[in-house]
């Protein structure tokens, strides 16, 4: 059930206003929040997790086959943490749309 | 260079679980710590869990119908009962175990709250929990004011900070004027076995701390600082930052209560000035010399009195 709110039919709603599918917020995305954009380089980086362990959004993932981090733009709102936090300073902020 | 890049491989995290238990999509204020608060404890615990959720932040962000962030079982509860509903969780699923209608296997039930959640409203109903020694985890993620209904004062509000309904003025030139409530210390005077205070900046020590209060013998009781940069007024990006310096400048120094014996969680050292944590932050901006002196000198205060309850001998003013 991840019709907007306004499309749905009482007929439609589980007893006790439950939600049976976990985690399907997962269909909203935050990334049109975003005003400034992570960038990563892939040269600078140490491959120390530190910005997928403090991402709040859980928007970093592992990609063991190319050995780098990954963004999901999808769900990334741009708070800058992993830039911030980077020891190295391998992630920098950009404007969005730039 | 390759021989460089060669070097750098990316291998998989130690100690720290990959699987997500709070799914992305959730809207969480830019840079929100009290999210990745959760995140953490979460981690730490598995998937095995049952989360009672007072309302506040965490539900309002997580859970906007027909839509849910959670990928374990929650139940949204009221401001005041999220300990009383995890309590009839604990003791509905004993009596589902001894009937054998679910399979016997450790589940964890957690119950969480805001700082109004617990220091304000819910803490007659964790009180009663904590009384009866039920098997509870409760974390307090602790934001120090209201922050979902637009940053109203809570009794976990630091002395000076000024909100909306303690605004910092000609008749109240500190803002906020009483100190924060010590939730920790009177969770263990109820006498539980485990309690401790967190923060997601020092992710190890909290993941620790959660494992910990897992394998406690009766309730636990986990207060965890998390910054929130809308309501404290600082830069989204620099939420673990100020996290690392509340801890650093004694304002919220980490400890833990294991069965009675007191442990400081972090080496004691020569404080921070309470000026380097109070510096860019909005809400402390009305603050002259003479009340951060007086904030400095209560800090002091409390952070000698801790280190005599860990038995830490007093070292810091002769190294200093």
């Amino acid at each position: 059930m991840t019709k907007p709110m306004d499309h749905i039919t009482w007929q439609e709603i589980e007893p006790g206003g439950v939600i049976s599918e976990p985690g399907n917020a997962s269909s909203y995305h935050t990334g049109t929040w975003r005003s400034q954009r992570p960038v990563y380089d892939v040269d600078k980086c140490i491959r120390c997790w530190r910005c997928f362990i403090m991402c709040p959004d859980a928007a970093i993932s592992p990609d063991y086959e190319n050995n780098r981090m990954v963004w999901n733009f999808d769900y990334c709102k741009g708070c800058g943490i992993c830039a911030f936090e980077c020891p190295v300073d391998a992630i920098e902020m950009q404007e969005e749309g730039e | 260079m390759a021989g460089a890049s060669e070097k750098k491989i990316l291998k998989p995290l130690k100690n720290f679980p990959m699987e997500e238990y709070i799914n992305s999509g959730h809207r969480a204020c830019q840079g929100c710590a009290e999210v990745l608060a959760v995140r953490h404890v979460l981690k730490a615990i598995g998937p095995d869990m049952i989360l009672a959720m007072a309302t506040g932040c965490m539900e309002i962000i997580s859970s906007p119908y027909p839509l849910t962030s959670w990928n374990v079982p929650w139940i949204h509860v009221a401001f005041e009962n999220a300990a009383a509903v995890a309590s009839g969780v604990e003791s509905g699923l004993k009596a589902l175990r001894r009937k054998g209608r679910i399979p016997d296997k450790e589940i964890t039930v957690l119950a969480m709250g805001g700082d109004g959640g617990t220091t304000d409203i819910g803490f007659q109903a964790l009180s009663g929990m904590m009384e009866r020694g039920q098997k509870v985890i409760y974390v307090c993620v602790d934001n120090e004011a209201y922050m979902n209904t637009g940053i109203q004062r809570s009794s976990s509000t630091p002395f000076g900070a000024s909100t909306t309904t303690s605004p910092a003025g000609k008749v109240h030139p500190a803002g906020q004027m009483t100190w924060k409530k010590d939730m920790t210390a009177i969770a263990a005077a109820h006498g539980i076995p485990y309690t401790a205070t967190a923060c997601p900046s020092f992710y190890t020590d909290l993941i620790k701390k959660v494992q910990k209060a897992k394998e406690a013998n009766g309730p636990a009781y986990l207060h965890i600082l998390s910054v929130c940069p809308t309501g404290w007024r600082i830069p989204p990006e620099k939420a673990i930052q100020y996290g690392q310096l509340a801890v650093d400048t004694g304002v919220f120094p980490l400890y833990e209560v294991e069965n009675g014996v007191w442990k400081l969680s972090r080496k004691a050292k020569a404080l921070k000035p309470v000026t380097d944590y109070f510096k860019g932050q909005g809400r402390y901006r009305h603050l002259d010399e003479k009340l951060t002196a007086f904030i400095q000198e209560k800090v002091n205060e409390r952070w000698e009195r801790l280190l005599k309850l860990c038995g830490v001998e007093l070292q810091t003013e002769d190294q200093a």
